[in-house]
This record gives C-alpha cells, structure tokens and sequence, in this order.
C-alpha cells in the first residue's frame, strides 16, 4: 500500500500517546469514585445497623440525652453530642469571621506588601501546626486559663472554642483574602471615583460584592471545626451530658467516637452505635458540602 | 485491549500491596499482638527481650483497647489479645473459642487533687463520690471544694473493673470522660478537687493516694486481697494456639519477665495469694 495513504490511516503515535494518557486518567478518577462510593456505602451500612439491627429508635437516638451503650439497659441518646458538635463549630465560625475578614482586609486592601510578608506566612504557619499541639496548648494554657477566670474544670465548649478558633483562623483567612482579591479592581476605581473614602469603599463595595465567597470561607472553617476530633477531644472534658453551660465538660460527636471505638467489639450494639455517630458526622459534612455548592451557584447568578 | 489496560492499572497496586505484605512473612515467622493499652508497655518490652534471643521472628505489639483485643482474636486476626476484662465480660465474644491466659493483676487506685486533704475514704464514700451521691468535699473532708469527676472512656477495662467493685452495679454518674490513664492522672493533678482512678503502674506523687477503708494500696495489699479493687490482664488466644504463640506466652512467664512485671508495679499472677472468677468470687486458694 502506499505508505503515505497507510500513515494517514493508522493511529498516530501522539492519538496512541493521548490515549494512554486518557485511560489512566480515567482509571485514577474510577478507583478514587469506587472508593469514597464504597467508604459511603460502608458508613451508611454501619450506622444503619443500629436501627434496623438492633431496632433503635432513629427519634429517640436523635434526641435522647443520656447516652450509655455498653451497659446492661443501653441508652443511646446522641443529643448531647450532636448539640455540643454544632456549639463548638457555630461559636468558634463567628469568634473567628470578623478576625478572619479584618486580617484579610488588612492584607489585599490596606496593606497589601507588609501583608504579603508577614501575615501570609504566618497564617500558612498556622495550617501546618498538627492539631494535637493544638490540643496539646490547650490542655496545658487554656484550661487552667479558663478554671482561674471562671471557675469550673476548665474543661468545655468555651475551651474547645478557643482551641478551634485558631485552627479555622487561617482557614477562613486565606478564603477570605482569595475572595477579596476576586474583586474587580474597577469596583473600586470606580467607588473612588465617585468620591467615597477608603472605608466606605471597603465597607460598601469589595466587602459587599465578597459576600458569597466571604461565606463559602466560613462554611469551610466550620466543616473543619466539625469534624476536628483530636484537639476538641483533649480540651472539651468529654462528659456526655446535655451542655448547660459554656465552661462546663460538654462532647462532640468525634471526642466520643474515637474515645469509643477500641473499646468496643465490632457488631454489637455498643459499636453500632458509634457508627451511627459516624453516619451522623458525615450527613453533616455532606451539608456543608453542600451549602458551599448552593452558596457559590447562588453568587454565580449575579 | 482498552479494558486489559484498565484492569491492569487497578490490580497492580493491589498486587504490590499483597506482595509487600508477604515479604515480611517469608523473611520469618511474626506474631501479632493488639489490645488493652494496660498491658502494652510490659508486653512490648518483653518482646524486644523475647526477639533477640531468637533469629527471624517478630513480635508486633498494638494498643487499640481491650474490646478491639477481644473481636481480633476471636476473628483469628491476630495471635494473641490483651484484654482487662474476661472474655465473659464483654457483649459480642464468644468465651468458649478462646483460652485465657492470666499473666498479672493490676491494683487499681483512686486518685485525688492534692488541694483536697484526703488521707482515707471508706468503699462507702467513693461509692457516693462516683454515682453522684455527694457532689462537695464539704460532706467528706470538710473543705468546700465541689468534686469534679474524671472518668475512663466508657468501654474502658480499668473502668469497667473500678465501677464493678466499687459501685456493685450502680450506675456511675455522668461525667468527664478521658482516653486514657496518663490523661486521666494529669487532669487530677492540675484541677482542684478532682478525683479519678487508674492503675498502680500509673500512680505518681503528683497526686494524693487516700487509704481505701484504711487500707494502702500496695502490691502486698492487693496480694492477700485485703486491697480489694484490682483486675486481672488477660492474653487470650485462639484454641490451640501455634508453637511459636505458646513459646512466646512461655517466656512471658519466665523469671526475667516476672521481674519486669514488678519492677511495673504490676504482680505476677503466681504471687497471688488469692484467685478470683468472673462473678467475683474469691478464693484463698493460690
């Protein structure tokens, strides 16, 4: 045949090349599909067996408060948890916000180069911090902090939130800064423009049209506090009792769950029920997920 | 031709996951040890001992809690299974597939913040103490002092042992909880009018150590039982362990590994002067 003819109808060596390329790609995104379908799957299957094999109610294990599952009469009442979880997470998103928004404002409108030199750094210093010395700071600074101001143990939601505060921090931060910078530089040539002060800009234009990304920061910052376990677990005193108050020992759903699962023995009730409080933490994250998702499609109509 | 490549690319990690993992057991025999974290520091150093002394084995020791000591072994996951508990003891085991090997007893002590001045307690009071009962150190020392309660991880065998002996089958009040023993104790030390319990080996002069009915809690106490709250370790096996399990439980009863037991303020259970079953009986007999 002629040899021109057949190497236009072969597959080139770029087409074999691309191909190869495109299967392992694809196989990459499979395997990694397969295994958050099968973790899922899993989680779901787990925590379901409470209710289905061991016919808890799913009403009085969402609102119950006492929680015992390893005793002769078990009592699985995951309210304590769940409320202590949410408490930690909404207070320690609003104590960080408005450090988290000043710091980032401080950084893309103030002073951009001494932000650049000093608070990036830092804030990327804080990321790479390990949360047991988190936990570990806490323990040894806050908690005694905390017993001489207001009495108590020192162990509790206002600990953990303090403790939490600083984790989230850069977290929301460089969220922030990414959603500041995102903004138009003629919004505020134009602001200017017209007159209006540094501030007013800031505060009524680049904050304003922010908005939605400034949010998807803070959901962000509050997954990360919900599902934190290591920290929280060492500063929160993991009493699991309904929290009365802010300096009292409160727990999360994830200080019981990893202080529960060696304890246990797989496929009995008392494990069950842990997994159930897995289950439960990962509706939660599939909800923020989602909120990040609704926030940002919702900013994109504009 | 498309779909071979596929399957290839996702086998191969596979493969070299179960090859890798074969590689250690061709090298030479090991054995696999995972449970109560009681016990983990005495059987860990034991088998650094215990290796040395013989070519190509390997003793993997792993903490993870009684319960997951218990599930594993009667999974046959691994070799042996530490456990503070009788396998009788724990919702989910099968006793009866497993054999029980008692290596030590363990005393387990309250433990009070040095601001209470507490010398002794009677079993009364700390029953009280821990199912809420009295709430202050008023109605026990006299100090105004509100009692904060540091208990183990529900689950825990230390737990479970101190509720079993103290409380007789009360229901211990809600409170704190902590994972381990080390956290337990260094709470009490640091937070006034704490109390807590946990094992003699973690006993420390950071914390008070009131008498119990007037009774000090020492190894020699605990030996002729007239110090009453103490547990035995358990290392359980499958039926009809292997050779190399057996030699391995062997050397953990050998006078150089006795000698670590007490040096760990643990004791040996062949210095008991008494023996007790799973509904508590005790027995004077050795």
């Amino acid at each position: 045949m002629d040899p021109i003819r057949e190497s236009l109808l072969k597959t080139s060596k770029k087409t074999r090349r691309e191909r190869r390329g495109r299967i392992i790609t694809f196989a990459c995104i499979l395997l990694i599909v397969v295994m958050v379908a099968a973790l899922l799957l899993f989680v779901t299957f787990k925590g379901l067996a409470t209710f289905f094999v061991n016919h808890v109610n799913p009403i009085s294990f969402l609102f119950g408060t006492n929680w015992n599952p390893g005793q002769k009469n078990p009592q699985l009442g995951a309210l304590p948890m769940f409320l202590g979880s949410i408490l930690v997470t909404i207070f320690s998103a609003i104590v960080a916000t408005p450090f988290a928004i000043g710091a980032a404002t401080f950084m893309t409108e103030i002073s951009p180069r001494t932000g650049k030199k000093f608070l990036q750094p830092v804030m990327e210093l804080l990321v790479g911090i390990p949360s047991v010395v988190y936990g570990f700071i806490g323990l040894t600074v806050f908690v005694p902090l905390m017993r001489n101001l207001f009495g108590g143990s020192g162990f509790g939601i206002l600990t953990a939130t303090l403790v939490l505060f600083v984790m989230v921090l850069p977290t929301i931060t460089s969220m922030t800064t990414d959603a500041l910078n995102s903004v138009p530089r003629n919004y505020r040539e134009s602001s200017l423009a017209l007159g209006a002060t540094r501030f007013q800009t800031i505060y009524k234009v680049v904050w304003r049209s922010a908005t939605p990304g400034i949010m998807t920061a803070v959901v962000f910052g509050m997954s990360r506090a919900f599902g934190e376990a290591l920290a929280v677990q060492m500063v929160i005193g993991n009493a699991a009792l309904m929290p009365h108050s802010l300096i009292s020992p409160a727990s999360t759903l994830t200080s019981i769950l990893t202080m529960g699962i060696g304890n246990s023995v797989m496929g009995t009730l008392e494990n069950n029920a842990l997994w159930s409080l897995a289950l439960l933490l990962l509706l939660m994250s599939l909800l923020f997920n989602m909120l990040v998702r609704w926030i940002g499609r919702r900013s994109s109509l504009k | 031709m498309k779909y071979k490549k596929l399957l290839s690319l996702l086998v191969l990690p596979i493969l070299a996951v179960s090859l890798s993992s074969c590689r250690i057991k061709i090298k030479g025999e090991q054995l696999t040890v995972v449970g109560s974290t009681a016990l983990q520091p005495l059987v860990e150093a034991a088998s650094d001992e215990y290796i040395q002394s013989l070519d190509g084995v390997f003793v993997n020791v792993q903490g993870g809690g009684s319960g997951t000591g218990l599930s594993e072994i009667q999974q046959g996951a691994v070799d042996i299974g530490m456990s503070d508990l009788f396998a009788e003891e724990k919702a989910g085991i099968d006793p009866k597939k497993l054999e029980d090997h008692r290596l030590l007893v363990t005393g387990i002590a309250p433990v009070v913040n040095k601001k209470v001045k507490v010398t002794n307690l009677t079993s009364k009071q700390l029953k009280d103490i821990f199912t809420g009962k009295v709430t202050n150190w008023r109605d026990i020392t006299g100090q105004d002092l509100p009692i904060i309660i540091v208990n183990r991880a529900n689950g825990s065998g230390t737990r479970y042992n101190f509720e079993k002996i103290v409380l007789k089958g009360q229901d211990a009040k809600s409170a704190q909880e902590q994972d381990s023993s080390g956290m337990a104790i260094s709470i009490v030390s640091s937070t006034p009018g704490a109390i807590s319990y946990v094992s003699f080996s973690y006993l420390k002069d950071s914390v008070l150590q009131p008498k119990v009915d007037g009774v000090k809690p020492t190894q020699a106490n605990v030996r002729n039982n007239r110090w009453k709250i103490w547990s035995y370790e358990h290392l359980y096996t499958q039926k009809n362990p292997s050779a190399l399990t057996r030699s391995f439980l062997n050397y953990l009863k050998s006078d150089e590994v006795t000698e670590m037991i007490k040096s760990m303020k643990y004791i040996p259970t062949s210095e008991m002067e008494v023996s007790r079953d799973v509904s508590g009986h005790v027995r004077g007999a050795k």
